[in-house]
């Protein structure tokens, strides 16, 4: 049966909107059920808040079951909180204790303004796909599916990366903000591929320059990796190195010709 | 007479599913044959809104644009690839035959009405089983990374309610792979200005002018802002209704509001009360639960269903002897074992439990044991088959799967019905169609474990890309409504009159409070058993319900900034209201069909009795002016390439 976590204190970032000043409110929470998830144990808070009168504490959240990457808290210091391998959604309160100190802040990063309190804004993501995240193949022309034969050390290895959730987890945990484990993730899910073949170099070029458009550069810290629920490993930024450096060689020996 | 006849003589819609001419295998090619184009040229002075990127919205507004199409996309999510689509975990259908082991476009189709006892319309089904394949070659050109035989070849796994192995899948989660190579699609169109997209931005309502869908009115979820979009034609591609019970394996935001708005606005709503409820999900732990988790179905594949014999039984699951489990899956449906259809291992599971064999510290599970399995094929084989579903189990309910039986019990997991569409998926208002899990029409009152991302699949790229083009055509060169038109301000003004209206009760009890009562009401009268005393107890109460929501709803905030209980407070509201048409609906079915059980209506084996004399019809509701009187019109169905059969899974 369930036990019950006592007297923890909250203190959780509030900001009405983009620009204006935010500030740390602290909450206490008398009890709450082990079984709960952090979440849950917000949603309660929020329904405490509700019945005084007060506005809830806004955060994204959707699945609940780490697969969206809708939820975005850094939790005492730490994206998506304590636990490895998992997104907030996936953090239960039996991993505290009672009377805790929990800082709740939003993922925060140049490229992720707040929207509001725990809210912030990663639609720069979208962006870097946009700019070439994806294998051209408009409907309808594909070919019997069965015709590439894939060995499953590269299917099973693009599948490694592109199990990214795009959280941002690794943007906020990076001192630099940079986005090169996302990006990295996408390009080696691609790029691994025999479909993604014919725009190796053009889909790497351009994301990285839309990559370097608006988040940090990358200076080999490895927060990333240590904070991304789905463990995607730094390698693939190696990876997204090596292609870009061989995408800039061939553009460059285009212009020449 | 039958039923069926008389209620069709009294129908308030003309109902025309403008199903083809010609025999069940031609009747796609045929109507592609006929249909009237658009011609490249011409296409881009054409603006399609679609609302929703799930597979079947990214796949639409993708597809719509690579033909030339104007498309703006519409998501209340802060990406497309957010959508509830990504949660899918099993896998996705396709009659390749691949294996060899038989399968065919015939045998998917038969499959699928069968699996939907009876309950959908043939000619649509067939096209479903026709795309499939088509499906899987355009994923797998994108880059979906489905999982491969050593061979290099495309692997499969057999779901429940098929004999075949026609599952393909990307370890435990299908779903998201599916929908980030739809988004994909969708993002490079996006990049080249042939789709725009409005994210964090809701749909409130469809606008009408004329009895056409003119363009929609969207709230930004961001500034509050109201605002009015004009279109040729409208696709709601926004998901299902499971949330309706609270409790649900539907990410928290799932809702009903956008097929509801529509529905007010004179759409039909097909066969309501046809929800799903999954036999894998971990039970509930305790009262805080704001969803529950699903355990793919594959698991079934290879774990084996048991309860102890023995209702006080005490033990832990692998001190249990043998003789003293009862496979009873394996026992009641030999030839199906642990893969009978969902409804019917749902409410084998809920029987036993309600008869206090149920395990677990509150008694509200059944075992899903692997230990066969991995006797036989060894650890490793299994953990590459399931592993990230063994350490989601682990991570959720504190127990490691390999060594410890799961333990699982039903949930609300998918709903069949929706908004009525006819053969092109054209609601009957001109100009609005409905995709994916928000229409009713492929599964009639049961879908099959892995048949959703097919149909979203199909509908977004090789159905709805065709048949707008069919209603499109003849507009060429006339002028459409614009957003000044008086009907526009009406809607946008309606809308804003109902937010600023949650907010001005200040009463005491949040929507989130009002959620959770209503969904009880739900679960209990209209979920997996139903009976007339229920339902009717239940159309007394969620009116009584819906009438405190209006006098004592407590939304804290204000309309013009980011405000998230505002929102849910919408809708709570259309949950209500959807809600009593459930209702409705299952009471006026007097008969067992899939999953709407009632109790009345079973063989002496407990199993649904069907009254295909009477019953053979989809149920499509006309709005009525308020949500406690809604018209019925019927559909009759027509079995004519498959016999209507008893559906047995013995
Ligand atoms: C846990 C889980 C596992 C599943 N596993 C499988 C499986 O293995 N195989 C299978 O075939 N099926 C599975 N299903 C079912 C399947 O995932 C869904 O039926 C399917 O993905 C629905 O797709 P869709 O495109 O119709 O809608 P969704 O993916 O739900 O997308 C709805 C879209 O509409 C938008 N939207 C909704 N309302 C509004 C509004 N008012 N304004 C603006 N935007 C709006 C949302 O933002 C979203 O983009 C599973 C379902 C669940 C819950
Ligand atoms: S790489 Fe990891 S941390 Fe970064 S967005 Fe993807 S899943 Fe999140
Ligand atoms: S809410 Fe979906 S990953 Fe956390």
């Amino acid at each position: 049966m369930s036990n019950s976590i006592k007297n923890l204190t909250l203190k959780i970032w509030r900001q009405l909107g983009p620009t204006v000043k935010g500030t740390f409110e602290t909450y206490n929470v008398e009890e709450i059920s082990d079984e709960a998830s952090f979440l849950e144990m917000l949603d309660y808070l929020n329904e405490r808040l509700i019945s005084e009168g007060k506005t809830a504490i806004v955060f994204d959240h959707d699945c609940r079951e780490g697969i969206c990457g809708t939820c975005s808290l850094m939790i005492n210091g730490q994206a998506h909180g304590p636990q490895r391998g998992g997104a907030t959604c996936q953090l239960h309160m039996r991993t505290f204790s009672d009377g805790d100190n929990i800082v709740i802040e939003p993922f925060r990063a140049e490229a992720f303004p707040i929207i509001r309190d725990l809210m912030v804004d990663r639609s720069k993501f979208d962006r870097i796909i946009e700019s070439g995240g994806f294998i051209t193949a408009p409907t309808g022309g594909a070919p019997d599916a069965n015709l590439i034969a894939i060995p499953k050390p590269v299917s099973d290895s693009a599948m490694d990366s592109a199990q990214c959730i795009g959280c941002g987890a690794c943007v906020a945990a990076c001192p630099n903000g940079a986005a090169n484990l996302f990006t990295g993730a996408k390009v080696a899910h691609l790029n691994r591929l025999p479909q993604g073949q014919p725009e190796r170099f053009k889909r790497v070029e351009a994301m990285v320059e839309t990559m370097d458009e608006y988040f940090g550069s990358c200076t080999n810290h490895g927060e990333c990796e240590g904070a991304c629920p789905k463990e995607i490993s730094v390698d693939v930024i190696a990876l997204l190195n090596k292609d870009y450096r061989k995408a800039k060689f061939a553009s460059r020996k285009d212009l020449a010709r | 007479m039958s039923l069926t006849q008389d209620l069709l003589a009294q129908n308030t819609v003309q109902l025309n599913s403008k199903i083809p001419l010609g025999s069940i295998e031609d009747k796609w090619d045929n109507y592609k044959a006929d249909m009237k184009l658009v011609n490249p040229g011409n296409k881009r002075k054409f603006k399609v809104i679609v609302v929703g990127t799930g597979l079947a919205g990214a796949s639409a507004a993708a597809t719509l644009a690579e033909l030339g199409y104007q498309v703006d996309s519409f998501t209340f999510h802060d990406s497309p690839r957010r959508a509830h689509s990504i949660a899918a975990q099993g896998g996705i259908n396709a009659a390749k035959n691949y294996q060899g082991d038989g399968d065919s476009v015939n045998r998917l189709f038969y499959d699928t009405v069968k699996g939907g006892d009876f309950r959908s319309r043939e000619s649509n089904v067939h096209r479903l089983a026709q795309v499939s394949v088509n499906i899987i070659d355009q994923m797998v050109a994108q880059g979906v990374p489905f999982a491969r035989e050593y061979g290099g070849l495309l692997d499969n796994r057999s779901f429940g309610g098929a004999q075949v192995s026609r599952t393909f899948y990307a370890r435990g989660q299908t779903g998201q792979q599916l929908l980030l190579g739809a988004y994909q699609q969708l993002a490079r169109q996006i990049g080249l200005g042939g789709v725009r997209l409005f994210n964090r931005t809701e749909f409130l309502d469809v606008v009408t002018v004329d009895g056409r869908a003119a363009g929609i009115v969207t709230r930004d979820l961001v500034t509050g802002e109201i605002e009015s979009h004009a279109a040729h034609a409208v696709v709601l591609a926004t998901g299902g209704y499971g949330n309706v019970f609270f409790l649900s394996t539907n990410a928290m935001s799932c809702n009903v509001t956008a097929a509801w708005r529509a529905h007010r606005k004179g759409a039909l709503f097909a066969n309501p009360c046809y929800t799903q409820i999954h036999p894998t999900c971990i039970p509930q732990s305790d009262d805080f639960q704001s969803k529950l988790t699903l355990m793919s179905e594959s698991l079934r594949n290879d774990g084996r269903v048991w309860v102890p014999k023995n209702p006080n039984e005490t033990r832990p699951a692998h001190e249990i002897a043998e003789t003293d489990r009862d496979y009873y899956l394996e026992r009641l449906y030999p030839s199906y074992g642990n893969l009978a259809a969902r409804d019917v291992s749902s409410r084998a599971a809920k029987r036993l439990v309600d008869k206090g064999q149920g395990v677990g510290p509150l008694k509200n599970g059944v075992y899903l044991d692997f230990n066969e399995v991995i006797t036989r094929l060894g650890r490793d084989v299994v953990q590459e088959r399931y592993g990230n579903l063994f350490e989601m189990y682990e991570r959720i309910a504190g127990e490691n799967p390999y060594e410890m039986p799961m333990r699982i019990y039903p949930a609300s997991h998918y709903t069949m019905g929706g908004l009525w569409v006819d053969y092109e998926l054209q609601t009957n208002i001109p100009g609005l169609y409905a995709a994916g899990e928000a229409n009713f029409s492929d599964h009639g009152a049961n879908r099959l474990g892995a048949s959703a991302l097919m149909q979203g699949l199909a509908d977004g790229y090789f159905v709805l890309p065709y048949t707008i083009g069919n209603e499109l055509a003849p507009m060429l060169g006339k002028t459409i409504p614009g957003v000044d038109h008086p009907e526009f301000k009406k809607a946008e003004q309606a809308a804003r009159d109902q937010y600023n209206g949650y907010l001005n009760i200040k009463g005491t009890r949040s929507p989130d409070w009002f959620h959770r009562e209503l969904g009880k009401i739900i679960w209990d009268r209209c979920g997996m058993e139903r009976d007339e005393q229920g339902l009717k107890q239940a159309l007394s109460d969620l009116p009584a319900l819906h009438e405190e929501f209006k006098t004592d709803l407590n939304v804290t905030g204000d309309g013009m900034s980011l405000n998230q209980t505002l929102e849910k407070a919408g809708r709570v509201d259309d949950f209500f209201q959807l809600g009593m048409l459930m209702c409705r609906d299952a009471l006026s079915r007097q008969e067992s069909c899939g999953t709407h059980f009632r109790t009345e209506h079973q063989t002496d084996e407990g199993e649904a009795k069907r009254d295909d004399e009477n019953y053979c019809h989809v149920s499509a509701w006309e709005w009525g002016g308020d949500a406690m009187s809604p018209n019925l019109n019927v559909e009759p169905l027509e079995f004519e390439a498959i016999h209507l059969a008893t559906r047995s899974y013995k």
